[in-house]
């Protein structure tokens, strides 16, 4: 103001001063940045629809069934007797195997790229190796599993298309996502941490057990609870190993070690078989089981977000 | 350490520690070896098994009906055009609706956005990545093609068409072309934007002239990965886009399609497995062309991320 006052009072200093101190944005950065809230806005506002009516396609299997029975009946093709727990179960084994198979191998590769390896062409390779595979389409491991996992098995039991099967299947498609997430948490450890360790003279596996873990396990963790829930969503390498997509009996005698050596469906692939049928009931029936799959996969992403927020911390 | 308490020079020997515990460390340094080298047996075997039964696939079967016109695998129509162009339809209808959206997403977040909004909007589009692809195919066969695809298509559009799937692909690859976009603008050093700032320039055109520019590489990378991912997507494709039974070389989005995917996971769902046939090594040699393809989409988004890398 103060200069331009000085100045005397000319066209061109009065539009310095307009544009100087104007109040108004100009029309165009209005419209941009409504463009730019608008398409999140589209984005989010897809993710609301989707929720809610899912919810709402839900709920004649609530207010006719209730949870219980929907929860603890296995697949039928009368939707009034058709459930979810043969889906669940073998959702719930999946995720056991995926687990006991994923954390030590995810970590120790990860500890090992990120603590251990030199940079050499090895290990370039190996970490290009690794960023390829967390690429390959989860289908393709469907490929592998049905073309090296199911064959193997074909030699020792009369149902190849079992659990552990899918389990092992996948666990190749998550295998990557936990080596990358695990070495991003190794690599946020800042190299003093390392050295005080070097320095009172421990070994590398001394630090890494004693100085470099403890601190990088919270976004360990955090990264495989939510490589956890992607893999109980996954589809298409269980459509490819044989996840029954139609109702299969069991035997009431048999124990969980027949279950896992026989045939099973996972929640998912109740999902994808339900929606195909013509019948509307069953669009019900596929809305409640989706409801159920995402109260689990979203619990879970919750969790690590919680976990994540909680125990970040800024060097 | 004996050697030093009697006052005798210390040796490297002194100082390497007991052979017991050097031995631990050799024997976890291999095993952490090992493990990470299971990443490149993975590779070898998905190499060697879609090659190997590709091969056998390339040899039993008649090449012509690779271009007979359409895919129908139980009747030996393995029309190759036909599925490839399914797939290029649907995920070029996902990249139209990723981009804008993605990338808005990405701009307002990265420069617009005030912390506490971050804070809250990142979370809220980790969910929408989070959502299962089967559920967001359910979710295009009752809302999205019967109610948006169509009023957009001209005349009667069917229920399963590669319009309404694309969609839903794009809606699914939005979240991660909107996140690594994001963090290519955010590695952009603030002292260009305030350069910016500096000469008068308002947010628009500091965002789109400067910040854009200097981070087009990791965008260009976003876009890619993206495309790879919508090409590789599943179960929205195999549930919404029609063509269950086979389908007919057609760019045509307003009818129903069949993608290299969904090919591979009709066979799969319909076909008795047990039985070795040449059906189901179609599978195989479709996996390896689809293989080929998002490793080299990948691999040209890894070097451009490596160009902004090394630029900031």
């Amino acid at each position: 103001m103060a200069v331009t006052t000085g100045i005397r009072t000319s066209a061109t200093s009065a539009a310095v001063q307009r544009a100087l101190t104007g109040q108004s944005r100009p029309v165009g950065e209005w419209i941009f940045q409504g463009l730019l809230f608008l398409s999140l806005l589209v984005a989010l506002g897809m993710l609301a629809w989707l929720l809610s009516d899912v919810f709402i396609r839900s709920m004649p299997v609530w207010e006719q069934r209730g949870v219980v029975s929907f929860v603890t009946s296995n697949l039928s093709s009368d939707p009034e007797k058709a459930g979810i727990a043969q889906g669940l179960f073998g959702s719930v084994m999946l995720m056991v195997i995926v687990i006991v198979l994923i954390i030590p191998i995810g970590v120790a590769a990860a500890i090992y790229l990120e603590e251990y390896a030199t940079d050499n062409w090895l290990t370039r390779f190996l970490n290009t190796t690794v960023r390829n595979l967390a690429g390959v389409p989860a289908v393709v491991y469907g490929l592998l599993g049905l073309g090296v996992f199911v064959a193997v098995m074909r030699n020792f039991t009369n149902s190849p298309l079992n659990l552990l099967v899918g389990g092992l299947t996948l666990s190749l498609v998550v295998l990557p996502i936990v080596i990358i997430t695990a070495a991003e948490a190794l690599r946020s450890v800042p190299r003093s941490i390392r050295e005080a360790g070097f320095g009172v003279g421990a070994t590398k596996w001394e630090v890494v057990r004693s100085h470099v873990l403890p601190y990088a396990a919270p976004g360990i963790f955090t990264g495989i609870i939510l490589t956890i829930a992607r893999a109980i969503g996954e589809t298409a390498p269980l459509l490819l190993v044989g996840a029954a997509v139609a109702g299969f009996g069991q035997a009431a005698s048999a124990g969980v070690v027949d279950k896992i050596l026989g045939p099973y469906t996972a929640l998912p692939t109740t999902i994808f078989s339900w929606a195909r049928l013509p019948q509307s009931e069953f669009r019900a029936l596929t809305a409640a089981a989706i409801v159920v799959l995402l109260v689990v996969v979203l619990l879970i992403n919750a969790i690590a977000i919680i976990l994540r927020n909680r125990y970040e911390r800024r060097w | 350490m004996t050697a030093s308490q009697q006052g005798a020079p210390l040796t490297i020997g002194d100082l390497r520690g007991s052979a017991g515990r050097r031995r631990r460390e050799l024997v976890i340094r291999t095993l952490f070896f090992l493990a990470a080298g299971t990443a490149v047996l993975i590779s070898a075997l998905i190499v060697l098994t879609l090659v190997g039964e590709a091969v056998i696939f390339i040899t039993k079967v008649d090449l012509s009906s690779l271009l007979s016109g359409s895919w129908q695998p139980r009747a030996g129509n393995y029309d190759m055009p036909s599925i490839i162009a399914g797939t290029f339809v649907v995920a070029v209808i996902a990249m139209l609706v990723a981009t804008p959206l993605g990338l808005g997403a990405a701009i307002f977040l990265a420069e617009y956005a005030s912390p506490r909004v971050r804070r809250t909007i990142k979370p809220i589009l980790e969910i929408l990545a989070a959502i299962p692809s089967v559920v967001l195919g359910f979710f295009t066969l009752t809302v999205l093609s019967p109610r948006v695809i169509d009023v957009i298509c001209p005349g009667p559009t069917p229920l399963f068409n590669m319009a309404g799937a694309g969609v839903a692909v794009g809606i699914l690859i939005t979240p991660l072309v909107a996140s690594i976009a994001e963090d290519a603008m955010y590695a952009v050093p603030s002292s260009l934007r305030e350069a910016s700032f500096g000469l008068g320039a308002r947010k628009r055109s500091t965002s789109l002239r400067i910040v854009f520019p200097a981070a087009v590489s990791g965008i260009v990378a976003a876009l890619i990965v993206g495309f790879s991912r919508a090409i590789g997507e599943t179960m929205i494709v195999a549930l919404a886009a029609g063509g269950v039974g086979g389908a007919v070389f057609n760019l045509n989005p307003c009818l129903p399609g069949q993608t290299m995917t969904a090919a591979m996971t009709a066979l799969a769902v319909g076909s008795d497995q047990a039985g070795g046939g040449i059906a189901s090594a179609s599978l195989f040699f479709v996996g390896l062309l689809l293989f080929a393809m998002t490793l080299t989409l990948n691999l040209v988004s890894e070097r451009f991320v490596r160009r902004i890398r090394s630029a900031y």
